[in-house]
């Protein structure tokens, strides 16, 4: 386990100074990917349980079937907020009520870098091992500077979904989404969010590589008004944004929208076999979650026991289960039946499947493609970018 | 008069009413204590946590944000403000929500009037019962189940679709004619029932007058009922204006692609970008403000 920890932060390491070398050799520290984090100590070594742990998590993370065995096992009393979207989390972790969160790639920057979560100590984590998969290990999202702060939960695509009633073939392109003469314009959907930019710049790279984007959250301003163009096309052809699930849902159900973007989970929850989804060749957006801790907790035992309680192939799988994503632990994919079909539904040991989507992450101003000659947008910029798209 | 603080010894007789009511006494001798006593709940509520949380709110938006970490940092900019005047998108969003919450008002007023005529004078006692109930029901429904009920009835393959496709008519789907529609259901009691009361006011003799003197139903409602109606149709359209100017969960639900609403983009930047938030909404408060200083010309408000 040490080896292939060691290669992979060397590779890390490698291509960091690659990077650097290529931007601005005098200076080997300031290219490639080095972010200014508070420095924040990491626990040394567990205590004693506190009994009681506050965790922010997203719905169905948190659920009294596994936190109750945990509350048993351990004497640690787990209070759950569940909270809607990204910037909710990152605004009640500020608050330093909390303990946990279950941060996506698009906060667990903010939270980094704003010295709000602290360094992880695998050490005292014996269940972040070698069966979490490859895929969600030493991402920008979650390792910086060298440290790790997030242990790895579940991830997912954003997959294409339509309804094969009327898109009677499987699409191999986002085209049927983006471009103005779509055989099904005025019955897309799309996410309503300004993170949902990014998925126009995975288009974009795929379609017009003279833009220069290699990676969707990256963008300059001369990419960012690019992709703001192709989804201020793509507003005259979509019938509606979805920002809530059920909403998406019945939209789909309900014959308003046939094609557009959506989760394995909304898909599975229609429970309409007209529905099907695929992921096209541009590749697409995604997510994926990971535990990370508050910088300010007054339970910190307690929140490692969780966080190594959760890791384990069982735990794990159950919440990804629970939620509807790819489990991080691939050693559940060996328990049984089930779970084997869960895994593969969900692509859980597909990292080829995986090399194609682009975890959301948080766009700031430092290019984190490695670029040092422009200065990218951030989340502000894309935020007012948005609302242009839908003016 | 003698100090009661200490226990009077036992008497026979029964003890003075006065002294048993020293709270009562010393309101009644100090008119402060009675002010401060009667007022400083609801002035606290109002100050302490209505004025106070709306000034913090809007000193926000002279802030600057650190662009990476989205924390606020307090400090003097106006760029918000120049962000939200000198966007288009953001012009057209503002204006857009503005003839939004017209149009319901409006819509709003056109419903009530009938109904509030024909419910405080034609009809039977019964039906007039009937009808208070079907108004004021929604009221009873929670708010979001409202929204889902209309976003049930205008989806494609919805109730309205199909009882319009025999006649040749397919709906409005999700756009913003929808949203004005579904913001006129969930506020339309609110200008019905003071429209009513207001009606049910109106002695029927002014009604016998003006047929006697030659007007026709239309000329009448024009001429007598309205004038006297108005007072009700400013306090009803105070409310559906308002309310239409800060929602945007409709726009959301059955608003469709274009329906972006001053409350949709304040809520996308509260949490990643409070500054300009806290700017947007000084636009529907500036709406209000000049709709109740028009109402207010009007006289309108003086009769309510």
């Amino acid at each position: 386990m040490k080896t292939k920890l060691m290669a992979v932060s060397a590779m890390t390491a490698a291509a960091a100074l690659l990077l650097a070398g290529c931007a601005t050799p005098a200076d080997p520290g300031a290219g490639g990917i080095v972010f200014d984090v508070p420095d924040v100590p990491m626990l040394e070594a567990l205590g004693d349980a506190e009994g009681s742990v506050d965790i922010v998590a997203w719905s169905g993370f948190v659920e009294p079937a596994w936190a109750d065995t945990f509350t048993e096992e351990t004497g640690c009393v787990v209070n759950r907020r569940v909270a809607g979207t990204s910037d909710e989390m990152v605004q009640l972790m500020r608050t330093g009520d909390y303990d946990l969160v279950s941060a996506s790639g698009d906060a667990s920057l903010r939270l980094i870098v704003g010295g709000d979560v602290a360094p992880i100590n695998r050490d005292l984590l014996p269940n972040f091992g070698d069966e979490i998969v490859p895929g969600m290990q030493g991402q920008l999202y979650d390792t910086i500077n060298g440290k790790v702060y997030g242990v790895p939960i579940g991830r997912g695509a954003n997959i294409l979904q339509y309804n094969t009633e009327v898109v009677t073939e499987t699409p191999t392109s986002w085209d049927v989404v983006w471009e103005a003469d779509s055989p099904y314009a005025g019955q897309i959907t799309a996410y309503d969010a300004p993170i949902y930019i990014a998925d126009a710049a995975v288009y974009l790279m795929y379609h017009q590589p003279e833009l220069g984007i290699t990676n969707p959250y990256a963008l300059d301003e001369t990419q960012l008004a690019a992709a703001v163009d192709l989804l201020k096309q793509q507003n005259e052809i979509v019938a509606e944004y979805w920002a809530d699930p059920v909403a998406q849902i019945t939209s789909f159900v309900g014959g308003t929208t046939v094609a557009g973007t959506s989760w394995e989970i909304l898909r599975k929850l229609a429970a309409d076999d007209r529905m099907a989804g695929t992921l096209p060749q541009e590749g697409s957006t995604g997510w994926s979650d990971a535990w990370m801790i508050s910088s300010e907790s007054d339970s910190p035992n307690c929140a490692y026991l969780w966080m190594d309680y959760t890791s384990q192939a069982e735990v794990n799988g159950a919440i990804a289960m629970n939620f509807g994503m790819a489990p991080a632990n691939g050693a559940f994919c060996e328990l049984n039946d089930e779970a084997a079909a869960h895994c593969e539904e969900f692509n859980a040991l597909n990292e080829e499947y995986f090399e194609n989507v682009w975890y959301w992450t948080t766009p700031i101003e430092q290019c984190i493609d490695g670029r040092t000659e422009v200065q990218c947008t951030s989340f502000q910029d894309w935020t007012n970018a948005w609302a242009t798209v839908k003016g | 008069m003698t100090a009661t603080s200490t226990p009077a010894p036992p008497l026979p007789a029964p003890r003075p009413v006065r002294a048993s009511k020293p709270v009562s006494t010393m309101l009644y001798r100090h008119r402060w204590m009675r002010l401060v006593g009667l007022l400083s709940l609801p002035l606290t509520w109002l100050v302490g946590l209505y004025i106070v949380s709306l000034a913090l709110l809007l000193v926000t938006a002279f802030w600057y944000i650190d662009s990476f970490t989205s924390k606020v940092i307090p400090g003097f900019t106006l760029d918000n403000f120049i962000l939200v005047f000198s966007e288009p998108a953001y012009i057209n969003t503002s204006l857009r929500t503005l003839g939004i919450a017209l149009a319901v008002t409006l819509l709003s007023a056109l419903f009530a009037v009938p109904l509030g005529i024909f419910m405080a004078k034609l009809a039977s006692p019964w039906v007039r019962a009937v009808l208070a109930v079907a108004i004021t029901l929604p009221l009873w429904a929670g708010y979001l189940v409202k929204i889902l009920a209309m976003r049930i009835t205008f989806t494609e393959e919805g109730l309205f679709n199909w009882l319009m496709t025999p006649f040749g008519i397919s709906g409005p789907g999700f756009s913003i004619p929808t949203v004005v529609l579904t913001l006129t259901y969930l506020w339309f009691p609110y200008m019905a029932l003071p429209v009513y009361t207001a009606i049910r006011q109106i002695p029927v003799n002014l009604f016998d007058a003006s047929a006697d003197l030659g007007a026709r139903g239309f000329t009448t409602i024009r001429t007598v009922v309205l004038p006297l109606l108005w007072p009700a149709l400013i306090a009803g359209s105070v409310f559906t204006f308002s309310l239409s100017l800060g929602d945007y969960i409709v726009a959301r639900f059955v608003g469709g692609a274009n329906a972006q609403m001053i409350g949709s983009i304040i809520a996308s930047n509260i949490n990643l970008n409070p500054p300009v938030a806290a700017a947007f909404s000084v636009i529907p408060i500036a709406f209000v403000v000049i709709y109740l200083l028009v109402t207010r010309r009007t006289g309108a408000l003086e009769r309510m």
